[in-house]
């Protein structure tokens, strides 16, 4: 059992885990309509996000990044929840809209780095509302 | 600390002025924790990017604060759009798109944003002023905002953006505070010529050097003891787009920055970096994504053309005109193309063949043929974003090279540029 140390966006979600080793854009980095990575310069170009728990060290690059997470959460092929090392406000206000428009909710939590290198090396995750982290059986 | 609002700000979240601006009240509130800030501070303008569609979450978002009673409470201006509005017939792009496009950009100017439609309102005659607070959002405008005006911006996106000019507060920190301007890292420029700093690539490939190695950081640059704002302009979009950088300071060149002392708070940095001739000519090598000799277009204005530029451009054609093998086109903003206009350089260009796209940009939205063949930029930002996002090949070269190729009708290169970089 792992506590989160900041709950950005609280909510509940279970997921196989996909762990990124650099941070992403999802503006120019992940495909609108398929949850894909698709920015060429990164290590896990090609890997679908899609109903994962997307476990990545921090965002990067555009300010744009908020209108595709929200894209993807509004088209179902969003994470099902990000874990992060480093608080990242243009991920939380992408899902704040997608929460506020749509009503799906994709949990955002900020872990400590051993607790985050757990979650990078785990199968399957799964966030509850108060912030508290379980390693899925 | 947590976060303390005032009973008017406490209205605004409560809804007391309507759903569009309690919804864009809960936003920077929410930033506002995520962020840390104890309080929220009042902006006097805004600069917004959202109006750019990114899908149908782009149009729902737009129509949900227009017709929630959204209107602006500062002077807003506009990002780029999907569509060129003087010059629609220039969209390649499915109609659906350039319908829904046109729908959100009528949304942003119901809720009483300007018609700028640039991604360098800081080229615009009316701009902030330096230590003016406000909210900007898009990459190159935010770092040449702090940079270069000395006006203050967080690093605002995507709906953020359109929140903080709804309600008027963003959240008091990071780059709005003095604390939060420092430099912590310097960037010593070192053995690279005048003659070469004066060109276009030094500062577009410095900065994509800036941005590449001290990601997310302000640094101070030292060593470059003059800078005009276009390349300034140049440094600012690299670093921002290869990594995140939202503020830079050239000691003795920018308006923080008059000793490097200054810009560093009076404390040490943390780490010093050299860029040198070899760092420039690997990173110009490294902004071309193909060594191709055959040239299909070429694309310039990444930021947006300025008026200075265009003086440029108009002086290097010198009358010849684009070869019918390459399709040159320049993005600008239509107030920049308004002066241009004016002295009589548009008609002039465009009857040499150069293509003029306002409102939006060539690396953003399908303008370009789809297999135009290997595409000549002196923009870092276009050279790093267009592979990925258009799936060009890239020449990267100088604006003197862009235009000889254009002419000449295959890739032209500057050996003697080359020669001074490599002494």
């Amino acid at each position: 059992m792992m506590q989160a140390r900041d709950v950005l966006v609280a909510g509940e979600a279970r997921g196989p885990v996909v762990a990124l080793s650099e941070p992403l854009s999802f503006w120019g980095g992940v495909h609108e309509r398929e949850g894909t990575v698709i920015d060429v310069h990164h290590p896990q170009h090609g890997v679908s996000i899609a109903g994962r728990v997307l476990v990545m060290p921090s965002g990067r690059g555009s300010s744009s990044s908020s209108s595709v997470l929200a894209e993807v959460i509004r088209a179902g092929v969003g994470p099902a929840a990000i874990v992060l090392a480093t608080a990242d406000p243009i991920l939380v206000i992408g899902a704040l809209v997608a929460e506020a428009l749509y009503g799906t909710v994709v949990p955002i939590v900020v872990l400590s780095p051993d607790d985050y290198a757990r979650c990078a090396s785990a199968r399957e995750l799964e966030v509850l509302p108060s912030g508290r982290v379980n390693l899925a059986q | 600390m947590t976060l303390q609002l005032t009973d008017d700000q406490q209205a605004l979240l409560a809804g007391a002025s309507g759903p569009a601006v309690q919804l864009a009240m809960r936003l920077v509130t929410r930033m506002a924790a995520v962020t840390s800030a104890v309080s929220l501070l009042p902006i006097t303008r805004a600069h917004v990017d959202g109006c750019l569609y990114h899908g149908q979450v782009s149009l729902d978002f737009a129509r949900t604060l227009a017709e929630g009673g959204g209107v602006v409470r500062v002077p807003t201006t506009l990002n780029v759009g999907i569509i060129d509005l003087l010059h629609p017939e220039l969209f390649r792009g499915p109609r659906e798109v350039a319908a829904a496009g046109r729908d959100m950009m009528r949304h942003y100017r119901a809720m009483g944003c300007r018609q700028t439609w640039t991604c360098a309102p800081y080229q615009l005659v009316d701009r902030p002023d330096p230590g003016e607070q406000v909210a900007w959002a898009e990459s190159n405008a935010i770092v040449f905002c702090n940079s270069v005006l000395g006006a203050r911006t967080e690093r605002y996106g995507d709906f953020m953006d359109i929140a903080a000019a709804l309600t008027g507060w963003v959240p008091a920190t990071g780059l709005h505070t003095d604390e939060g301007r420092r430099a912590r890292v310097v960037v010593s420029v070192e053995g690279i010529p005048l003659a070469v700093q004066e060109r276009d690539v030094f500062f577009a490939t410095l900065g994509h050097f800036v941005g590449t190695n001290v990601a997310g950081m302000i640094p101070a640059i030292v060593g470059v003891p003059t800078a005009t704002e276009d390349q300034l302009k140049a440094l600012g979009a690299a670093a921002a787009s290869a990594g995140a950088v939202a503020m830079f300071h050239v000691v003795g060149v920018t308006p923080e920055a008059p000793t490097l002392d200054a810009a560093l708070g009076g404390r040490a940095p943390e780490r010093t970096v050299r860029f040198g001739a070899r760092d420039m000519a690997e990173g110009m090598a490294a902004l071309s994504s193909t060594r191709s000799q055959r040239l299909g277009a070429v694309s310039v204005g990444t930021p947006h053309f300025s008026l200075t530029e265009f003086e440029r451009l108009h002086a290097l054609f010198a009358g010849r005109p684009v070869s019918e093998a390459i399709a040159f086109y320049v993005s600008t903003g239509r107030e920049v193309l308004q002066a241009v206009a004016d002295r009589g350089w548009e008609a002039e260009l465009r009857r040499l063949g150069v293509k003029i796209v306002t409102d939006t940009c060539t690396y953003l939205t399908p303008i370009l043929a789809p297999q135009p063949g290997a595409v000549m930029t002196n923009s870092a930002k276009w050279a790093w974003y267009a592979p990925g996002n258009l799936g060009y090949e890239v020449v990267f070269g100088t604006l003197e090279e862009c235009v000889e190729s254009a002419v000449r009708g295959d890739v032209w290169r500057d050996d003697a540029l080359r020669a001074l970089i490599e002494a």
